[in-house]
């Protein structure tokens, strides 16, 4: 064990003369936090309004101004010719065009119905239900609020038609429904694992392209005391990034951390081995940098896009969430999710942590396995 | 194939596909013996060697190095040997002194060792002053000789030498051979590889390779006598025509 203390001397060593290296860690989280979190706001606002009203009646027009009045929508055109309309969702000035019928108001008022049209652009199918959704709950208030305005007015007579139930949602572990509270331990999840792949998927393979390995290879040293040797050190940088982008998280954004951090530091500590040990994994079954580059880019774009953090499992199909039980990633994302925004302790994570160990295990052994000191 | 014997190898091949790199070369080498290889690029010197080194499985064939077997045991080998690679293998982006420290950490020398042993050699190499510079700012003349005094640095039974001298000046390669003379003067036995027939004097014996064969084995002047030649180039000629 004594020989690790003398490959952990020399990375460090390596590391730091590296010019790209230092501002590499410092500036990777910095970028990844402050950008990334702003630019991953599924929350759309202002959302282009186009009106066609061939009613022109004072329900019509206050229904409009509930619209604009919110901050989802904006004014973007008006009119009462439907190929305008058409015109502009087509050419994208407008992202929804709302049809209101010349006999709206009188419908609403005598039957306590009415018919409206929403026409959306759907290219970008999450926003277009997104508006959707908007669209439908300001009409849906606005015509529960008149109804039942006039039944108050005119008696029961309508009153009893329009008995409905209120939802009243109550939003547990992110109360502001705060889309940078959501994202950011994430993305910390996401930083941590693209410079651990990358930083670790390079390094072995460097050696060999440079020659060093060669002379490593013919001392007597240990395949796991060369393995852990290389991952200790990077396994210290991952550590030291991570808690960067935890403190940038909290001091940008206030981003709460309802759990003990100790169970997000065990997590992220036998996470980091599970990265690296994949790393160098690559790192020995390729002869050059830029294969490293590719196969390590090819695997977590893949992991990172199906992790969760963009596409909610959830809403994936089928087959595709059955993938996304292989995948790493998403395990610590559930992880850091659950200890920084609802605090929850080791004991309601214990799937996560048997399934992250399993595979930080696996790969590791993998990576000492398949490095070779001598070749076929 | 005697018991002392510091390395003694029986039919050793090493194919690459349908490429015979080493031919079923057989050979033994005493302790404290120089033992060249001699032969022109790609005749299959550095193969064999990786071979012997544990570096290389061979496609078939026996042989051991240091009393042990070169197909099982290779890494109880690589404790007794050391090894200089054709190819400059030291950190360009660490010290001298980092560098020595560094492989005799991985050698399992103690600390007090490291230091006795960097200062020691530091000293032979007459690069005392230069301990802290970057090996990557180094003429190659000083880099070999750091090469070599890191592949010495645990006191290996057997050193193994790949064109050691490639590329470096007359003077240095002069200079080289004499530290080459004293490590076998001290009991290493030395299996050194080159191309450079003038070297071939320094060499105790040595084989001619040609094509992964081994077409002539004994003392230079042996050879000299066998195929009736002045000098060593002469008998590298003949061997290589012969063919």
């Amino acid at each position: 064990m004594r020989k690790i203390r003398f490959i952990l001397i020399k990375e460090f060593k390596q590391i730091f003369r590296n010019r790209a290296m230092l501002p590499l860690i410092i500036i990777m989280p910095i970028v990844q936090i402050l950008v990334l979190s702003y630019a991953v706001d599924y929350e759309i606002k202002n959302l282009n309004l186009y009106v066609v009203d061939f009613d022109n009646s004072r329900l019509s027009r206050e229904l409009q101004s509930k619209f604009t009045s919110s901050d989802y929508f904006r004014l973007s055109g008006f009119g009462q010719d439907l190929n305008e309309a058409e015109f502009a969702l087509s050419s994208r000035e407008s992202d929804l065009v709302l049809v209101i019928p010349s006999n709206f108001e009188r419908q609403l008022i005598a039957e306590g119905t009415g018919d409206l049209q929403i026409l959306i652009d759907a290219v970008d199918g999450s926003k277009a239900g997104l508006a959707a959704g908007y669209g439908g709950s300001i009409i849906r208030d606005y015509t529960g609020q008149i109804t039942k305005e006039y039944a108050l007015r005119y008696g029961a007579n309508i009153g009893n038609q329009v008995r409905t139930v209120e939802t009243l949602p109550q939003f547990r572990f992110n109360p502001l429904m705060d889309y940078k509270s959501y994202m950011v331990p994430g993305i910390l999840v996401i930083l941590v694992t693209m410079l651990g792949a990358f930083l670790s998927s390079m390094n072995i393979v460097r050696e060999k392209e440079l020659g060093t390995i060669e002379q490593i290879n013919v001392t007597p040293i240990r395949k796991y005391e060369f393995i852990l040797g290389k991952t200790i050190p990077f396994w210290i940088i991952g550590i030291f990034v991570f808690s960067l982008g935890l403190i940038e998280a909290k001091v940008a954004f206030n981003i709460p951390i309802a759990g003990s951090l100790w169970v997000l530091y065990s997590f992220t500590g036998v996470y980091l081995f599970l990265v690296l040990g994949f790393g160098l994994f690559i790192s020995t079954i390729t002869e050059t940098q830029q294969q490293a580059m590719f196969i390590s880019w090819f695997f977590l774009v893949i992991f990172i896009l199906m992790g969760g953090l963009f596409t909610p499992i959830e809403n994936m199909p089928p087959w595709a969430q059955t993938i996304t039980l292989f995948n790493p990633i998403r395990y610590f994302i559930e992880v850091t999710r659950a200890v920084m925004l609802k605090g929850s302790g080791f004991g309601d994570l214990i799937n996560n942590f048997m399934i992250i160990s399993g595979y930080a295990v696996f790969t590791i052994s993998l990576a000492v396995l398949r490095y070779r000191k001598t070749t076929g | 194939m005697s018991k002392q014997d510091s390395i003694w190898v029986e039919d050793l091949t090493k194919r690459f596909g349908s490429f015979t790199a080493v031919d079923s070369i057989s050979f033994q080498v005493d302790p404290g013996e120089v033992f060249g290889f001699l032969g022109a690029n790609g005749a299959g010197k550095s193969t064999a060697m990786k071979m012997l080194c544990g570096l290389l499985q061979p496609t078939s064939g026996i042989g051991e190095v240091a009393g042990f077997n070169i197909r099982k045991e290779s890494e109880k080998i690589k404790k007794k040997i050391g090894y200089m690679s054709q190819k400059f293998s030291l950190y360009n982006d660490l010290t001298i002194a980092e560098n020595i420290q560094f492989y005799a950490g991985i050698y399992g020398l103690k600390s007090r060792e490291i230091r006795e042993k960097s200062r020691l050699l530091l000293d032979q190499i007459e690069l005392n002053t230069k301990a802290d510079t970057y090996v990557g700012s180094l003429p190659l003349g000083w880099k070999q000789k750091i090469a070599f005094g890191v592949a010495m640095i645990h006191n290996p039974e057997i050193i193994f030498l790949d064109e050691p001298t490639g590329g470096v000046d007359p003077l240095t390669r002069r200079n080289f051979w004499e530290m080459i003379r004293q490590a076998a003067y001290q009991g290493t036995t030395v299996f050194v590889t080159t191309h450079y027939m003038d070297e071939a004097e320094y060499c105790d014996r040595i084989s001619m390779m040609v094509d992964g064969r081994i077409e002539g084995l004994g003392s230079p002047a042996d050879l000299k006598g066998e195929f009736e030649s002045k000098n060593m180039d002469e008998v590298f000629l003949k061997l290589a025509r012969a063919t």
